[in-house]
């Protein structure tokens, strides 16, 4: 199994003589492995940029006077972080990274269906990411991530129609990948690999891609019409010019609530990955499991007017939106008890990437269940619009997605760069981004039933020291993010050779070499199991084989 | 440093009503936050894989395992639903007899006026023990009215009213926040609640004091014209009336051009094309900027707009006035 040196030949190694070819080759490659790290690379540059804003939030508030920046500059940089953060690494985080690097791997393809397509959708993303930070960088935008109008269509006085370009661009990123994923995983699944044999992650991008190509070109009308009544003065959202203000919520949220499950299922399609290996057992609840990852993504898809119960929304419409809200938390709680019952009689390792799946689940649970707080329509009066949403979105995103997205990372680099990374720090920096995590939202939630409202410069004294404690958090948070950086960085160079398969895992991905040739399998490969094909007895032989001083 | 609160105050009739609920969401979460992650704390030191166990006959699926827990947590979400449900109808509904208050919200401050003519800006006093109704619009992007102790808030929208309403239920200084960003200073757009015993109020709206206008002025002209608070907002209301020329055409007994307007408020008035619409404030509002919107049963769509031509101010007078005269008519 293990191998002392790296294979010979590999997706990472070419024959480029000079540094021009060498560049070349990455910046013009079709391979989706190439493709996946040039994401990883990019998108890790963003989640660095959207964290230095955030930064300056939380030191910002660390008084409750506005005294390191102007109140202009304060929401130049949550507007900043949020637009970053949502636009341009959560949203293609794990699929555009690890669904990229993954999906013809686990399914046995030698790529995905359109490589030239997918070669286009990160250039699409970086041409739009570039015009979001010419926007930040000639004057910044102020309008919060959220875009709502007329402030940010006639109001605002900030490079509004550069930013909106950038999410606009990138938006046909997101839709060229899921159009991609989902035409790969119809038609280029190997010989054997039937829909029910296939790895709950494919399931999980599956149904992000149809999110994806469904939601997203709501959004790009959406934004083209704020474009459209700020340069023109087409009258469509400002009620001065004869819109309708609330036209752009529906259709901005129709995008913007399906685009947290684009975040959170391909994060699920993960932890099943993660919480099956380290368990040594077949997933609990197969079905159940991928099943709820369809169901979240239809319900997801008519849940958008809970972001608008106080914004004059009918209240009927109200509780039918807070209804079919409830309705969701059933597929979410039904992932968490599967995974919670593959444990049993398992044989489990706590390894790093076992310590994200399951600060996921704690981080998951906290954040779906306050979900269920802001979707009962007389609680969400008072905590909508607080910091109360901001601590559960929080919860949501950084705490589910984020985790996935780090965990994957781990589990899959030595399949990425054919080594290990350091299995020490690799657990501090998981314990540290656990802790700082709590430290920094959890406070949010008591403020916000207090009644502190989101995108606030200055506030009320009596804030302050919760405040003091959240930006205390994020400071450890800050170091848990940066301590990955520097060991998975050492680990390119001086990491054990991690051979095929390290971790012992099913799944085809597994069955080639580290990191794996050109165009994936020397042979396409026969599927005559699931992806889950753990014998019975492979958690009492892996139990029975340890010894003190073998890895926990 | 001093103040260190973790909990909000009640202050309206809402208030414990929402807290209740939250506590109950609250210790039903600890039920799953609580003890589910000793569950898995348990199951990852039992079967780690250095522990010497039983793993023989592992299970992967039970379908009696996934209808309990799908089945179980379905039964308390539907109950918390219903819960909110009720509530939320509830402090949506303002009850028929409301004392109202007319709020204008602008980058970045609040205005109110009450109905006697007091004005005051980002400040709002109520009675305690009455039932309040905020009529409330923008005059520019959407802001939102909150008060975090009467555990309520509303949007506040350019180009339509929206109402909210609670009633207060302690004397004393509440927090009034902007909810929603609304640009520049939007942590600025804060100011208070003072909820004051009724008599105590009723002392209050009597007092003279500056005439603050919605733009941060103050009319020094007008506190001289009337010492006392200004003109009730329905006098004002009906000068407009007049000067405007709507005498002229909605006559008082009717038979005009337009329909009478005595007793229209809160009625149900039937429509040229067959529909009926119940006549509140963004009926009354929408008929004056764009009559030809809903034209009522027998008359012609000859009105002008008077988009443009009034202040969102003007609007509300002119509004309080014609809520005047529901009382008035059949």
């Amino acid at each position: 199994m293990s191998t002392i040196s790296l294979p010979q030949s590999s997706y990472i190694r070419d024959n480029s003589r000079t540094f021009i070819d060498w560049l070349k080759s990455w910046l013009l490659t079709v391979d989706h492995k190439r493709i996946a790290i040039l994401y990883l690379l990019s998108i890790n540059f963003f989640f660095l940029l959207g964290g230095l804003a955030a930064t300056l939030v939380r030191v910002e508030l660390i008084t409750p006077q506005g005294d390191l920046m102007s109140s202009d500059v304060y929401n130049r940089a949550f507007t900043l972080h949020g637009v970053i953060m949502v636009f341009f690494f959560l949203i293609p985080s794990i699929p555009a990274v690890l669904g990229n690097f993954l999906v013809p791997l686990m399914i046995g393809a030698r790529d995905l269906a359109f490589p030239r397509l997918n070669l286009l959708s990160w250039y699409l993303y970086m041409i739009g990411g570039i015009f979001a930070l010419i926007a930040a960088v000639f004057g910044g935008v102020d309008t919060g991530w959220t875009f709502y109008t007329p402030f940010t269509s006639t109001y605002s006085n900030s490079n509004v129609v550069m930013s909106i370009t950038g999410v606009f661009i990138m938006g046909f990123s997101s839709i060229l990948t899921g159009l991609n994923f989902i035409a790969t995983i119809h038609k280029m699944r190997a010989p054997g690999l039937t829909w029910f044999r296939l790895p709950l992650f494919i399931w999980a991008n599956y149904a992000t891609s149809i999110i994806q190509i469904l939601a997203t070109p709501v959004l790009g009308i959406a934004l083209l019409l704020v474009i459209v009544e700020r340069v023109w003065g087409v009258g469509i959202y400002d009620p001065a010019l004869g819109g309708d203000p609330l036209l752009f919520q529906h259709l901005f949220w129709f995008y913007s609530h399906p685009a947290v499950y684009i975040m959170i299922l391909p994060a699920m399609g993960v932890i099943s990955e993660l919480i099956s290996t380290f368990s040594r057992k077949r997933i609990f609840g197969y079905e159940f499991i991928a099943f709820s990852s369809i169901a979240i993504a239809i319900l997801g898809f008519l849940v958008w007017g809970h972001h608008m119960f106080v914004s004059s929304q009918s209240v009927y419409a109200g509780l039918i939106f807070s209804f079919i809200t409830m309705l969701v938390a059933i597929p979410s709680a039904i992932k968490v008890f599967n995974w919670t019952a593959t444990l049993y009689k398992g044989s489990i390792s706590y390894r790093t990437p076992m310590l994200y799946a399951l600060g996921f689940i704690g981080l998951f649970v906290i954040g779906g269940l306050t979900g269920i707080f802001l979707g009962v329509t007389a609680v969400d009066l008072h905590v909508t619009d607080t910091y109360f949403v901001v601590a559960h979105f929080h919860y949501v995103m950084v705490g589910g997605t984020i985790m996935a997205y780090l965990g994957g990372i781990h589990f899959w680099w030595p399949k990425m760069t054919g080594r290990m990374y350091n299995e020490i720090w690799g657990s501090i920096a998981a314990l540290i981004i656990f802790v700082g995590f709590n430290m920094t939202f959890f406070p949010q939630f008591i403020l916000g039933y207090l009644g502190m409202p989101r995108r606030y410069h200055v506030y009320p004294p009596e804030f302050q020291i919760l405040h003091v404690m959240s930006t205390a958090g994020a400071s450890i948070l800050a170091i848990g993010f940066i301590v990955p950086l520097i060991y998975l960085a050492i680990s390119l160079r001086k990491g054990a050779i991690a051979g095929d398969n390290p971790w012992g895992a099913t799944g085809l991905e597994w069955k080639t070499s580290s990191p794996p040739p050109t165009f994936n399998f020397d042979k396409t490969p026969i599927v005559t199991e699931e992806a889950y094909a753990y014998p019975p007895e492979a958690a009492e032989r892996d139990a029975a084989s340890w010894r003190p001083g073998s890895p926990l | 440093m001093r103040d260190f609160p973790l909990f909000p105050e009640q202050a309206s009739t809402f208030a414990n009503q929402v807290d209740q609920l939250y506590f109950f969401l609250v210790a039903l979460s600890l039920i799953f936050a609580g003890v589910l992650p000793f569950v898995i704390l348990y199951l990852i030191v039992r079967y780690h894989r250095s522990q010497k166990v039983d793993r023989s006959n592992p299970v992967d699926s039970n379908l009696k395992l996934e209808l309990t827990w799908t089945l179980i947590p379905l039964a308390l979400v539907m109950l918390v639903f219903f819960w909110g449900a009720f509530l939320y109808v509830q402090m949506r509904t303002p009850p028929a007899r409301t004392l109202d208050v007319y709020v204008i919200g602008k980058q970045w401050m609040w205005h109110v006026q009450h109905p006697n003519g007091k004005r005051e800006n980002n400040e709002l006093h109520v009675p305690i023990g009455q039932p309040v109704k905020l009529i409330m619009t923008s005059q520019d992007v959407i802001h939102s009215f909150y008060i975090p102790a009467f555990r309520i808030k509303q949007d506040v929208l350019p180009g339509r009213y929206t109402i909210m309403w609670f009633e207060a239920t302690k004397p004393g200084e509440y927090h009034l926040f902007c909810a929603e960003y609304c640009g520049t200073e939007h942590s600025l757009m804060i100011g208070r609640v003072v909820a004051l015993p009724l008599a105590d109020y009723e002392r209050w709206l009597a007092t003279p004091g500056p005439v603050v206008l919605p733009d941060g002025t103050i009319d020094t002209g007008q506190a001289i014209v009337a010492p006392s608070i200004g003109d009730p907002m329905a006098a004002a209301g009906a000068r407009l009336f007049t000067n405007l020329g709507c005498l002229g055409c909605h006559a008082m007994a009717g038979g005009g051009v337009g329909p009478s307007l005595q007793g229209l408020y809160g009625a149900t008035e039937k429509l040229a094309d067959g529909s009926t619409v119940v006549a509140d404030e963004n009926y009354l509002r929408e008929s004056i900027l764009n009559p030809n919107a809903k034209i009522v049963a027998g008359y012609a769509a000859v009105m002008p707009s008077y988009q443009g031509q009034i202040s969102e101010d003007q609007l509300n007078q002119l509004i309080a006035y014609i809520k005047s005269l529901a009382d008035t008519g059949n």
